[in-house]
């Protein structure tokens, strides 16, 4: 087993398929998931707050599941599907250069202000909308309960929320 | 924060597990979710040396339903027990409290065993296993023994597993006929700790409640059962006397004060959550006694 060349940790191999691509790193066993996408993969679309699974910002899907990166160890996800917010055009199937429909709906309805927070309401919203196609004011409001934003007031994600509801239904994914 | 340096190990079976916690005794802790564990590492509350990962343990992610009871493995996330319709029918109290579980993605990765076996006041799920009279089922070298969720719970965030003990399961009982369950909890908002929560369980025959008791979520320091049969035993579902037990229900609970909530205003929102939930179990109880009557 290969040490970390200063601290001498022991480092293990991850691969992970993130986004579709099987990616592989050399990670001490602490290195969270979080860490792991933005630091060894560069993927720095995950946003880390609070680090300590209150805020939401570094949600990202696990074989599909939204949870929080910030939360796992990247060597428990070995081989396992990570899908970040880079991922998520790709995955709704729209063209190369596009936005998925939840990323339409968040700035057709001004649902983001500083966008710290919206890569995770991003991933959190696309999963729970695959459950529930078609959600009320009320229930969005519920889905995004466990994702937190010091801008908006969240009145205009709701909205954001019921509108994404909508573009999917309208592009047929 | 990220957490200190640890040992990673990562077994395939519980021997391999209990093996190296055998090995490394107090240094060792079991990581299953991480929902609760994580936290703590990440902000260095706790810095075992050794971290024994079994999310690669096979045959602990089954859900179980018999006559008397609803058994979960280890690894059963708390997402895939609220969906499970066959354990919902045997024991509605598990998803009627996992909805109240944080929120629907903590549920996602988070076990049910864990959060028992983490023994936090103000987890749900150790209120429902005393309330349902269950049981744990833990493994170590040693051999397996089954430990009555009344003998438990220590103290907040303190369980009487061993430290070279893993719990590989729980069960919870299942309720006789004509049993109605109920749980409800207030935070600020949804998905947050509860200032105060309640899981109530009501039987009533012929019409009249026989039996009725109830457990806490951060009121009480470690989950017990209040028997409520002396107030509502006897009465029908409908001139039952809830104030009464709503009454036996602020003198038992001992809830502490913090930033979010004197403990005064906990007790009277325990009291309240009683008068509101009681009745809902007794109707249900009778509700699920002309079901039973009816497929019988």
């Amino acid at each position: 087993m290969t040490t970390h060349p200063a601290t001498g940790e022991a480092l293990h191999t991850v691969s992970v398929v993130v986004n579709g691509g099987l990616r592989t790193a050399q990670v001490p066993a602490r290195r969270l998931l979080s860490d792991f996408l933005r630091h060894d993969l560069g993927l720095t679309g995950t946003h880390v707050g609070c680090e300590h699974g209150v805020c939401g910002a570094c949600t990202v899907l696990v074989d599909g599941a939204p949870m929080r990166s910030c939360l796992m160890f990247a060597v428990s996800a070995e081989g396992h599907e990570i899908t970040t917010v880079e991922g998520l055009a790709a995955r709704s199937g729209a063209a190369e250069g596009d936005l998925g429909p939840v990323q339409q709906a968040f700035i057709d309805s001004h649902g983001l202000q500083c966008g710290f927070c919206t890569p995770g309401f991003l991933t959190t919203v696309t999963a729970y909308l695959e459950s529930n196609p078609d959600p009320t004011p009320d229930e969005a409001r519920e889905a995004i309960s466990g994702n937190l934003c010091r801008c908006t007031g969240y009145q205009n994600i709701v909205t954001a929320v019921c509108r994404a509801a909508e573009l999917i239904e309208e592009r047929g994914i | 924060m990220k957490p200190s340096p640890f040992e990673y190990h990562a077994p395939r079976s519980i021997d391999a597990a209990v093996a190296v916690l055998a090995e490394v005794g107090h240094d060792g802790k079991v990581l299953a979710g991480g929902q609760s564990l994580i936290p703590i590492l990440n902000m260095r509350l706790a810095s075992p040396a050794h971290l024994v990962d079994i999310n690669r343990v096979s045959g602990l992610d089954t859900v179980e339903v018999t006559a008397e009871h609803v058994r979960i493995g280890a690894l059963v996330r708390h997402a895939q027990l609220e969906h499970h319709d066959g354990a919902y029918a045997a024991q509605p109290l598990l998803r009627q409290a996992l909805l109240n579980v944080a929120h629907p993605v903590i549920r996602n990765r988070g076990t049910t065993v864990g959060s028992i076996a983490h023994a936090d006041p103000s987890g749900e799920m150790p209120s429902v296993l005393v309330l349902t009279a269950g049981v744990v089922e833990a493994t170590s070298v040693r051999g397996t023994r089954e430990i009555p969720a009344a003998e438990f719970f220590l103290g907040p965030l303190e369980s009487c597993l061993a430290e070279d003990e893993v719990a590989t399961a729980v069960r919870f009982g299942r309720f006789s006929p004509g049993t109605g369950t109920a749980f409800q909890e207030i935070a600020r908002r949804h998905g947050d700790y509860a200032l105060a929560g309640m899981a109530a369980v009501v039987t009533v025959r012929d019409g009249v409640i026989t039996e009725a008791g109830a457990s806490f979520v951060s009121l009480t320091a470690t989950p017990d059962i209040l028997d409520l049969s002396a107030a509502l035993a006897g009465a029908t579902p409908e001139d039952a006397d809830y104030a009464a037990a709503a009454a036996l229900v602020r003198d038992h609970v001992d809830p502490d004060a913090d930033i979010h909530a004197s403990a005064e205003y906990r007790r009277m929102l325990a009291g309240a959550i009683a008068e509101r939930l009681l009745p809902v179990a007794a109707r249900r109880g009778i509700r699920q006694r002309s079901e039973q009557e009816a497929t019988a």
